[in-house]
């Protein structure tokens, strides 16, 4: 049993894409989709600016709209990893889960079935991390057990200031920021 | 403000892209229906280990093959600059492998020279056409009237040729359009040149100083891991930019300095560290010559004067140079690495290095650490012989201090050149495309116009092979062995680069090329072995370094050695008189300033902005902006315009313009990105997009370097300074 999530450190970041591309090559994402993205906001005026770079993805909810909306249960969180998954073979691409998803995660791939970030769970059960945090040049992605304490994410976490995307939106993301 | 591409947008975007790639390059239906065939993969997976050349840092890789189809690349964890970790550039590095665009086989030129009209050839017609030409060439002319241009290190048995060959005359224009200065500002001052990995401790930094150097955008692997390791550890970090850089993002000190003053503002800390005392008194004492003259050199760059020139504030200018004083030794101030900017870039650099030596930061923890370095001697061949004349590219105007070949000037040089027999009559360019990276394209075309003989052997149908008499289709670094990367770094190291795959199409390796050239050239007896895994078991063998394991590795590390003067590295500078030249008697001795002096750069006429140009993490130059996986995330460029100047102008976000820069040269239709991270006399954009060559499926965005027909050159040593063009728009 594991709670997987991701640390993401925000000032280490800059926004270069090796994740997105990793994610691209790794899970054969076809051409004009993507299960990854970068975010750069900037405030102020110029030369008062400030800038913030989020490296985003599924946020695999505790709490997934996407789940509960799910007609045919395609979509599920396996109890073993927490990750949020889609049973393609139950899908039938009518997109319920991709207008109840706040953070605009899902597509429908050509083959006719939602599709979004797995946290490489073909990685992952074997003990890798996934692509995008294996990669990643400045190594802000952490992926790991939330369950763990003793893990390499528990350490990102200590100490710093943490956010989620949306937590208005009550889905409790098992993706954080640190700022 | 906030920009994001939505995933819907980016669906759109994306989408609008292929639909271009569809009509231009005939990737339809059936192509994407095979792609997506490709999915169900059974095979075991191979793993080899290489090193990238998606851009020039060479990251060590592995490549993951199935069914003879390279699936993935990832880090090297051994790999001292990849360290486990890839680029997106190297994460997409398959895009360049299977671009349906290659060249495909050997090509001969059926009309006029630029015209784009070829035959197929096979590769015996093709390199018995080629020697034939240059033979012609060495026996009418001499062999330095042949040119070699060459970028990557695929070029390494091709330069070995060459210089069998009997020609002085091979550049890159890594050199004179790009660091060639830095090299010159830093032999000048410690007698040393930076070189590439930079010897750049930025891990270690307690304070880290950016000017125009983007980490972060400029994605060279080792230096933004470590700059992210920089931020980690609280290192205080200055960035000197007109735009907001990702790097601006990150600092403690954004200072949006005008462009074309940096130098002023370097004189004017130097003013302060000096006139404040604090300057490391006993490291200036020990190592430095001429510290008197210097501090009378700066007492005319006060910051109230310089605020003036630069638009940094006075307390602005004195807070971080007090900060420098604070953290010194290890404080680095980042050499760059393109810092052809204004043409007198020789002493802006030289005054990072001056600054660098007050700050006792030379081969200090934090600052410049003294590379280990180790001996891998190359396999020794009979003599190249010497050439009758001297360099091509130094005749027309000697730049004694030059120490490499200028590119640019030997594109000069293939005029008639008064009062000489000898001009360049043939090019052979094997990986740099230069029509895109020589400033002033159009003297360039009118170079290859007036050329005996131009061979081109690149990977995709650049510009420059529009140009060419003869193509020879370059295999990818992921298909081809190399010569092995025998990198000084805090652990020196031997790299090696080896096929993942076989070549596609008719493509060969560079050295193959070289190999059979020399056979129809009768140099032959430069070239004892079979293939090339056959030289690099000799040049290992003679190393005491085994191929088998290095072949499984992909590297092997050498330990570590003192780096650092605290380390115990005796303090030795290679300058004529022994010490950190301050007060440079080499640069007196060219009539030369002897210490930097600032000189204005003049300003844009009204309605007018200076053009920068810099990189985006996903592209390397024009090398990479046709391939299909990275052009994913970035298939154009954007013209940055401050808010302000948009406003002023009625342009809109993501509205086309077209540049026109002061000699009324206009540019292809560029998206417009109106932004508040830019100053407003000052427009900025990615270089290297806006290819026109009709065999690339890409034409998007605009192209900076046809808007470079103003340059000027360095005194020094030749560079040109391309940051000296303004431009205008048109709707």
């Amino acid at each position: 049993m594991a709670r997987y999530g991701m640390v993401i450190d925000t000032k280490r970041c800059v926004g270069c894409h090796a994740c997105v591309i990793s994610c691209f090559v790794e899970n054969q994402i076809p051409d004009g989709y993507t299960r990854s993205w970068i975010t750069e906001i900037t405030q102020g005026e110029f030369p008062k600016l400030r800038t913030e770079i989020f490296s985003e993805r599924c946020n695999h909810c505790e709490n997934a709209p996407c789940v509960s909306v799910c007609p045919t249960g395609a979509s599920w969180i396996d109890e073993e990893t927490g990750i949020v998954n889609i049973n393609t073979k139950l899908c039938t691409g009518c997109k319920a889960c991709m207008a109840a998803c706040p953070y605009d995660a899902r597509f429908v791939n050509p083959k006719g079935y939602a599709d979004k970030c797995s946290f490489c769970e073909h990685r992952t059960r074997k003990g890798l991390a996934s692509a995008c945090a294996t990669t990643c040049p400045t190594s802000a992605i952490t992926f790991g057990d939330l369950d763990n304490p003793a893990s390499e994410l528990h350490k990102k976490l200590a100490g710093r200031q943490v956010v989620t995307r949306k937590p208005e939106k009550g889905t409790k993301p098992k993706i954080f920021y640190l700022k | 403000m906030a920009s994001r591409i939505s995933r819907r947008s980016f669906l759109k975007l994306a989408g609008m892209a292929s639909a271009g790639v569809a009509v231009a390059g005939g990737l339809g239906g059936a192509a994407i229906k095979a792609a997506m065939k490709e999915t169900v993969r059974s095979g075991e997976v191979k793993e080899v280990a290489t090193f990238c050349e998606l851009c020039f840092w060479k990251c060590g890789m592995i490549a993951k093959v199935q069914d003879g189809k390279i699936v993935k690349l990832e880090g090297n964890k051994k790999h001292p600059l990849s360290n486990g970790k890839l680029c997106p550039r190297g994460n997409g590095a398959t895009g360049l492998t299977y671009d349906p665009d290659r060249l495909k086989t050997p090509m001969i030129r059926t009309k006029n020279r630029g015209q784009e009209m070829f035959r197929e050839a096979t590769w015996d017609e093709a390199l018995d056409y080629t020697a034939e030409k240059m033979t012609g060439i060495k026996e009418k002319y001499g062999p330095e009237c042949l040119a070699f241009f060459n970028h990557g290190y695929g070029a390494s048995q091709l330069k070995h040729l060459l210089q069998a060959y009997g020609t002085p005359n091979i550049a890159a224009p890594s050199y004179a359009q790009c660091r060639g200065p830095r090299e010159v500002a830093f032999d000048l001052t410690y007698g040393e040149e930076i070189g590439s990995p930079e010897r750049v401790d930025i891990k270690n930094t307690r304070m880290l100083v950016l000017l125009g150097s983007h980490l972060g955008e400029n994605m060279h692997n080792t230096q933004v891991q470590e700059f992210a390791d920089a931020i980690d550890n609280g290192a205080k970090i200055v960035v000197v930019d007109p735009r907001f850089s990702t790097a601006a993002g990150k600092a403690d000190w954004y200072l949006p300095i005008k462009a074309g003053t940096d130098l002023a503002l370097l004189l004017s800390w130097m003013n302060v560290i000096i006139n404040e005392g604090l300057y490391d008194k006993e490291y200036v004492h020990s190592y430095a010559f001429g510290f008197e003259q210097l501090k009378a050199h700066v007492q005319a760059y006060t910051p109230e004067r310089v605020w003036t020139i630069t638009g940094i504030k006075p307390e602005l200018i004195r807070a971080t140079a007090r900060e420098m004083g604070h953290q010194k030794p290890g404080v680095l101030i980042h050499p760059g690495r393109h810092v052809t900017w204004y043409g007198d870039d020789t002493q802006r650099v030289r005054a990072i290095a001056m600054l660098t030596a007050l700050l006792g930061a030379w081969g200090r923890k934090g600052g410049y650490f003294y590379p280990g370095s180790v001996d891998v001697p190359k396999v020794k061949t009979k003599t190249y012989p010497t050439p009758n004349r001297s360099r091509a590219d130094l005749m027309i105007k000697n730049y004694p201090l030059a120490s490499h070949v200028l590119a640019s000037g030997l594109c000069d040089a293939t005029f008639p050149i008064p009062n000489s027999q000898c001009h360049i009559r043939g090019w052979f360019v094997y990986g740099t495309n230069l029509v895109h990276s020589l400033p002033n394209p159009e003297q360039t075309r009118r170079a290859l116009s007036e050329l005996e003989f131009v061979v081109v052997s690149d990977v995709l149908p650049m510009e420059i092979t529009g140009w060419a008499d003869v193509i020879l289709p370059d295999a990818t670094f992921l298909e081809r062995h190399d010569d092995v990367h025998v990198a000084s770094w805090r652990e020196p190291f031997v790299s090696l680069r080896q096929p993942v795959i076989e070549p596609m199409y008719e493509s060969r390796p560079p050295w193959w090329v070289a190999k059979e050239l020399a056979k129809r050239l009768d140099l032959e007896e430069y070239f004892p072995w079979n293939n090339m895994e056959e030289y690099l078991g000799m040049r290992l063998e003679n190393a005491g370094i085994n191929f088998e394991q290095l072949k499984k590795d992909g590297v092997v590390t050498f330990p570590r050695q003192p780096m650092y003067l605290e380390e115990g590295v005796p303090p030795a500078f290679y300058t004529p008189s022994g010490k950190i030249e301050l007060y440079s008697p080499r640069l007196a001795e060219q009539g030369q300033d002897p210490m930097p002096t600032f000189q204005h750069h003049g300003d844009p006429p009204e309605g007018y902005y200076r053009l920068l140009f810099g990189r985006a993490p996903v592209h390397t130059f024009g090398r990479t902006t046709n391939n299909p996986v990275l052009n994913r995330i970035m298939d154009e460029n954007e013209i940055w315009v401050n808010r302000h100047v948009a406003d002023k102008w009625g342009l809109k976000n993501g509205q086309k313009v077209i540049l026109q820069n002061q000699d009324g040269v206009k540019s292809n239709q560029i998206k417009v990105k109106v932004t508040e991270r830019i100053r407003n006399d000052c427009v900025y954009m990615v270089h290297g997009f806006g290819h026109k060559s009709r065999g690339l499926s890409n034409h998007k965005g605009a192209d900076d370097s046809s808007l470079v027909t103003k340059y000027n050159t360095d005194p020094i040593m030749g560079g040109t300074g391309m940051n000296v063009n303004f431009v205008t728009f048109i709707a």
